[in-house]
């Protein structure tokens, strides 16, 4: 039982992982300016995409992993000033808009730049090997991922609590426009979100593609959703909440994908019964769930409406 | 109202602007080649608008941001072709199911009908618990709900009815509206018409909606929620109205989407149908009927026809245009998009209708008396 079961969860764990690193980005944006970033899950997809191009470009991987950090960090920096900041006083919905509009542009430009085939992910030496443990094979990344996963929250929780612009931070989701008072640059603030953000979108992006291998423009939708969804579920503007949120519905996820052999396994079904098709289903069920009956999440702060 | 309401000068202009259309349609149709990209972008653009203006309803007049239209529309694109796939043709649709289990086949409106109804019932299940959500937590949980419909209609076990992921086929389509004589021959063409038809009839049921008490009561939640409240609206009812009205009318909208594509499959209704939708209803004016209609037209045409050239390599002289190749016109078309949404905020027509733009001289006169 416990030999059927453990391949699913290790790859949970590690799909987890990287839904972790996107899922920040997600509620750090959302803490701050109460967007949903629907563009944040194709700013992962570019990523893939740029790590691809470089790569076949002739750059060696040690040069060319650290300029997809950069490069995806200096896109999101660059969609929010163009795509987000005009709309600093717009009503929310407008800057919604907007974020579905960078969305379909990213996709679209991908579209044309790749002509829409899948594109091959380079393999990334150490982290694409195959390992054995308890008797399950799976590669390093799969081990890697929950470690380094860690090891950047752990970072970005002290920068959020020790430092300036972790602090500044922290003013302006509590309230916006008071900490602009209170002489905050609310623009930098904003941009070291999407900086950072769009940073762990790209070290998410090389974990995910080394286990999925190719990529395309609609890659990024997806995942990019299931973060959210993790975000939510975690308690939106929360990095603990979205990690542990990530961790869960990855292992579920993964686990769903496995019912149908493991509860033959099991001796409770005899047939497949196609249980397969509902792994992301499943993801938003819990999302409508999720929001129905504890709306703020596994550890968000209660907020109350005002007239 | 004791007064007996008149036809303003707007109402008359629209519809003889309106009827122009439809006239300006058949005759078209009648002596254009059938094949012409106009039939391709109008069928479309039809099927469009009614689903842009059954958005709008939601989106722009409640002040629901949803994201669940292509759930809806799915779910009536498939009620639509489950039920009238003829019962000689279903061995060959269903050739993995055995022919599936429904051996009978409904008339087209019927069948329309259907579909808009239970995309309303599937809208109420829904909004029972996901209407209480707020802004863009609904949007979330709407979106979610799309893509759990999608995973539903895939699944193998309900094969016998859905065909799995595999796709329907075969069933009525916008040309076989055509009328033929006994050689086969079109005599004359209404397949362009027909798509029309349905469209303007639901839409005229929208704007009278919209016009009535209920319109006024959507109107007033999305303006202020707490003070439609305090007035005495009844929100949840009034939300779970307009959300199943428009349900509804995508649900018709999906069918009519079934009968243009000639085939449906469930994965083609992804959330990327949705924001299509959504930027159609931005570009065309949020709180604007008359503008969803419009702008799905020239999104239609400018995705599937005007802005083609861009894909392929042009040549001006000697001189070869740089970067036109296939994907190209999306480029441009979401640069586009972005511009609209950046520095147009209100869209074409704001929130103004075809109506306000020639009653506003009366309007003027009424504020000077």
């Amino acid at each position: 039982m416990f030999q059927t079961v453990l391949p699913y969860i290790l790859s949970g764990i590690s799909v987890g992982g990287q839904y972790a690193l996107i899922a920040i980005g997600y509620t750090m944006v959302y803490g701050i300016l109460r967007l949903i970033n629907f563009a944040h899950g194709d700013v992962f997809m570019v990523a893939g995409i740029l790590m691809v191009y470089i790569t076949a470009s002739g750059v060696p991987l040690y040069i060319s992993i650290p300029l997809v950090l950069v490069l995806t960090a200096l896109i999101g920096f660059v969609i929010e000033r163009v795509a987000y900041k005009p709309l600093r006083e717009a009503p929310r919905m407008s800057i919604m808009i907007s974020a579905i509009g960078v969305s379909y542009t990213l996709q679209n430009l991908v579209l044309y730049i790749t002509g829409g085939l899948n594109q091959q992910y380079p393999t990334v030496p150490w982290i694409s090997e195959s390992v054995t443990i308890f008797g399950a094979t799976t590669k390093v990344v799969t081990l890697v991922t929950p470690v380094l996963t860690l090891v950047l929250v752990v970072l970005l929780v002290t920068l959020i609590n020790h430092t300036k612009v972790g602090m500044a931070m922290r003013a302006v989701s509590k309230d916006f426009e008071t900490s602009q008072l209170m002489g905050i640059r609310i623009n930098s603030v904003i941009s070291a979100t999407f900086v950072i953000g769009s940073f762990l979108a790209a070290v998410g992006s090389v974990l995910y593609f080394t286990n999925y291998t190719t990529v395309i423009q609609t890659s990024g939708a997806m995942p990019g959703l299931k973060a959210f969804v993790a975000a939510v579920f975690g308690g939106i503007g929360s990095i603990p909440g979205a990690v542990v949120g990530a961790f869960i519905i990855g292992i579920c996820e993964n686990i769903i994908k496995g019912l149908d052999i493991i509860l033959i396994k099991a001796g409770i079904s005899s047939s497949m019964l196609g249980l397969t098709t509902f792994s992301d289903a499943f993801t938003f069920a819990l999302l409508i769930v999720i929001l129905v009956v504890k709306p703020t999440g596994l550890f968000g702060e209660k907020t109350t409406d005002k007239v | 109202m004791n007064q007996k309401r008149k036809l303003t000068p707007g109402a008359i202009a629209t519809a003889v602007i309106v009827i122009a259309i439809y006239a300006a349609v058949f005759i078209s149709e009648q002596f254009l080649p059938p094949t012409s990209m106009l039939f391709t972008v109008l069928k479309k653009g039809a099927t469009y608008a009614l689903v842009a203006v059954s958005m709008n309803l939601l989106n722009g007049f409640t002040g629901l941001f949803s994201l669940g239209q292509a759930g809806f529309m799915l779910i009536g694109a498939y009620i639509y072709a489950v039920l009238t796939i003829p019962v000689s043709q279903r061995a060959a649709v269903y050739q993995y199911y055995d022919g599936g289990i429904i051996q009978f086949a409904l008339p087209v409106i019927p069948a329309i009908l259907l579909a808009g109804l239970l995309a309303a019932l599937c809208a109420l299940l829904i909004g029972l618990p996901v209407l209480r959500l707020k802004s863009d937590y609904l949007a979330i949980a709407t979106l979610g709900f799309a893509e759990i419909m999608r995973s539903i209609f895939q699944w193998d076990k309900l094969g016998p009815i859905t065909n799995g992921s595999n796709m329907l086929r075969l069933f009525p389509t916008f040309n076989d509206f055509n009328i033929k004589n006994a050689n086969g021959e079109v005599v004359v063409y209404l397949s362009t018409l027909i798509p029309f038809l349905i469209a303007g009839v639901c839409i005229f049921i929208i704007v009278l909606l919209i016009r009535s008490t209920y319109g006024r009561a959507f109107i007033a939640i999305r303006d202020d929620e707490v003070a439609a409240e305090a007035m005495g609206i009844n929100l949840a009812h009034h939300k779970r109205l307009a959300f199943c009205i428009s349900s509804f009318f995508a649900g018709v909208g999906g069918a009519m989407l079934a009968m243009y594509m000639n085939s449906v499959q469930a994965k083609s209704f992804t959330s990327a149908m949705t924001y299509e939708i959504l930027l159609i209803v931005v570009i065309g004016g949020i709180g604007s009927v008359t503008g969803s209609c419009i702008s799905s037209f020239l999104f239609v045409a400018c995705s599937e026809w005007w802005l083609r050239f861009l894909d392929q390599k042009q040549v001006i002289g000697s001189f070869e245009v740089p970067l036109l190749r296939n994907g190209f016109r999306l480029v441009v078309f979401s640069i586009i998009i972005m511009i609209v949404v950046l520095f147009f905020r209100k869209g074409i027509m704001g929130d103004k209708e075809l109506w306000d733009l020639f009653n506003k001289k009366k309007k003027k006169e009424g504020a000077k008396g």
